[in-house]
């Protein structure tokens, strides 16, 4: 019943078998990135998530947090 | 907000940057220590006598010394800290568990140390950048386990909806360093208290292992983990964001892909079937397009900021860092292709080229990060910007030394050991090849001791500016408390 599962066991029929599924996934991801105006301009607003906590004070390098306390 | 970064001037804190702090610190000291070891082993390939007849400090002893020192105590610690500063920062979350991190702390530190005086003491595994025994790989396991689960928690706690990709990057270096881990150093103790062990691998299938873990270790450990670190500090240094977040996300997967595939490439001309070593050398020159895809990311992100280059010397290393990440991800792929690795093979090119990756990619952008950092974490200026500067000259400078002088051993030795005569017999004797290489290594040495010096400058530059810091502290509380006295 489950002979077919001896199938996978062979290193010659897993390998290419799991370059397909991989190469596959990477092109659906390519798709899924580059295809959508709106999911693109989503995606990169992401690429502000470090400056949205920011703190810091450039010039001395000092945080605004410890600027208040003292 | 009751955030603080300054030590000791708030019980709690929004984030948790004394473990930040203390990670810091651990990886300038095994930076000092891992780098005086090579320039010490350099110097013992130069001047065989240095070894003293002393058994702990011969060559074959104090090498795992320093690549243990240098890629777990400096590079490990440097990612622990980076890593921990950045989930809580783009999470804007603290850190799940002080005492766990503390833990991963400790672990760590404890790892580390046992596992370079048991080499002195000549007690080694003999696989390639795992040469702990199994008391300290055990240890390391439940370090590392625990170092996933404070980051997946922190993660899950996030008040930002998306994760951030450098967070991708450093959850992609713990599993895949923690499947390495178990699966290289599976093994069987002699008996309970015995240091010694044997590989449940054996033959080649033991060789494909180390190659699988060895080339990932790279992968993960040294590439993934500290492009999570570029992503991150980079931007922040600059002032801009990066150039093309759709391109982190097509590098980020493309590596993914295609890492695990290409350890083979490390035993061409071997025992190993050929198919397998092809299929390594392939997926080699795939991986060029991931990495330069995104060097260039990290590139552009400077366009429009390049004039700060003159001025600031934190963006040099940062630059630096992304073109030796350039550079040695072409050469590397280069040398991964049979005809090529005929050559370099068994040579010092080799030995050049991962340390073009390990000190112009991974140590640069270490270096970059800390000083971004560093000033962060005290609150405080750095203690000297000049010493920055002359720490930038002394490394660049060190690294294009050593790796030149390491073309030209290498080259130069994988020609003279190809040679023939006329009647088909080896041209030069093995001595000759290793008389060769004496001038290079002498060269070589010297730019690893400029390499050297420059670190040391960056700790003396932290520890100057950790004593300011304190000083600038023990000032403002002086002040509050003669304020409150006169109130």
């Amino acid at each position: 019943m489950f002979d077919w599962l001896s199938w996978f066991t062979h290193m010659e029929n897993t390998k290419p078998f799991v370059l397909v599924i991989f190469s596959i996934t990477f092109v659906l991801i390519l798709v899924y990135v580059f295809s959508n105006r709106n999911r693109s301009k989503r995606l990169e607003s992401y690429k502000n998530i470090p400056f949205q906590d920011d703190d810091d004070d450039e010039e001395d390098g000092q945080s605004k947090d410890i600027k208040n306390e003292q | 907000m009751v955030a603080s970064s300054a030590p000791g001037s708030s019980p709690v804190e929004q984030y948790n940057y004394d473990i930040v702090r203390k990670f810091t610190i651990m990886a300038l000291v095994w930076g000092v220590l891992g780098m005086s070891a090579g320039v010490w082993i350099a110097s013992e390939l130069a001047w065989p006598f240095l070894n003293f007849d002393i058994a702990e400090i011969t060559f074959g002893r104090l090498r795992p010394v320093h690549t243990t020192l240098v890629i777990f105590g400096f590079g490990g610690s440097a990612l622990f800290a980076t890593s921990y500063y950045i989930v809580q920062r783009t999470c804007q979350t603290r850190l799940f568990s002080d005492g766990a991190a503390n833990f991963t702390f400790w672990g760590w530190q404890i790892a580390i140390g046992s596992a370079a005086i048991s080499y002195m003491l000549g007690y080694t595994q003999a696989r390639e950048y795992a040469e702990m025994v199994w008391p300290i790989d055990l240890l390391i396991t439940v370090t590392w386990v625990t170092y996933l689960v404070i980051y997946v928690m922190t993660l899950r706690r996030r008040s930002q909806p998306h994760i951030y990709v450098a967070n991708w990057f450093f959850i992609a270096f713990i599993l895949a360093t923690a499947l390495l881990h178990v699966f290289n150093n599976m093994a069987v103790p002699v008996h309970m208290f015995s240091l010694e062990s044997y590989s449940l691998h054996a033959g080649v299938q033991d060789a494909m292992t180390q190659w699988w873990y060895g080339h990932n270790a790279v992968g993960f450990f040294l590439t993934a983990a500290f492009l999570g670190m570029m992503y991150y500090f980079i931007p922040k240094q600059v002032g801009r964001p990066v150039y093309s977040y759709r391109l982190s996300i097509i590098h980020f997967w493309a590596l993914i892909f295609l890492y695990m595939w290409v350890g083979g490439h490390h035993l061409h001309w071997t025992a190993l079937p050929d198919w397998t070593s092809t299929l390594a050398a392939g997926f080699s020159i795939l991986l060029l397009m991931p990495s330069w895809g995104g060097m260039i990311n990290g590139i552009m992100t400077l366009s429009g900021a390049w004039d700060k280059l003159r001025t600031d010397p934190i963006i040099r290393f940062m630059v630096v860092s992304l073109s030796f990440y350039g550079m040695s991800t072409f050469e590397g792929p280069l040398m991964s292709l049979k005809s090529v690795n005929a050559l370099s093979h068994y040579t010092d090119w080799t030995i050049g080229h991962v340390h073009s990756g390990a000190l112009g990619w991974v140590a640069m952008i270490s270096f970059g990060s800390f000083y971004h950092l560093i000033p962060r974490l005290w609150g405080t200026k750095m203690y000297s910007e000049r010493l920055i500067f002359a720490h930038f000259w002394l490394a660049t400078i060190g690294i294009v030394v050593y790796i030149s002088a390491l073309w030209v051993a290498g080259i130069g030795q994988g020609l003279l050991l190809r040679a023939f005569d006329e009647y088909g017999n080896l041209a030069y004797t093995f001595i000759e090849t290793v008389s060769f290489l004496h001038q290079p290594y002498v060269i070589r040495a010297f730019g690893g001791a400029l390499f050297l010096t420059g670190t040391i400058l960056m700790g003396y530059n932290t520890l100057m500016t950790i004593i300011k810091s304190k000083k600038e502290q023990a000032e403002i509380e002086a002040k509050i408390a003669a304020k409150l006295a006169n109130a």
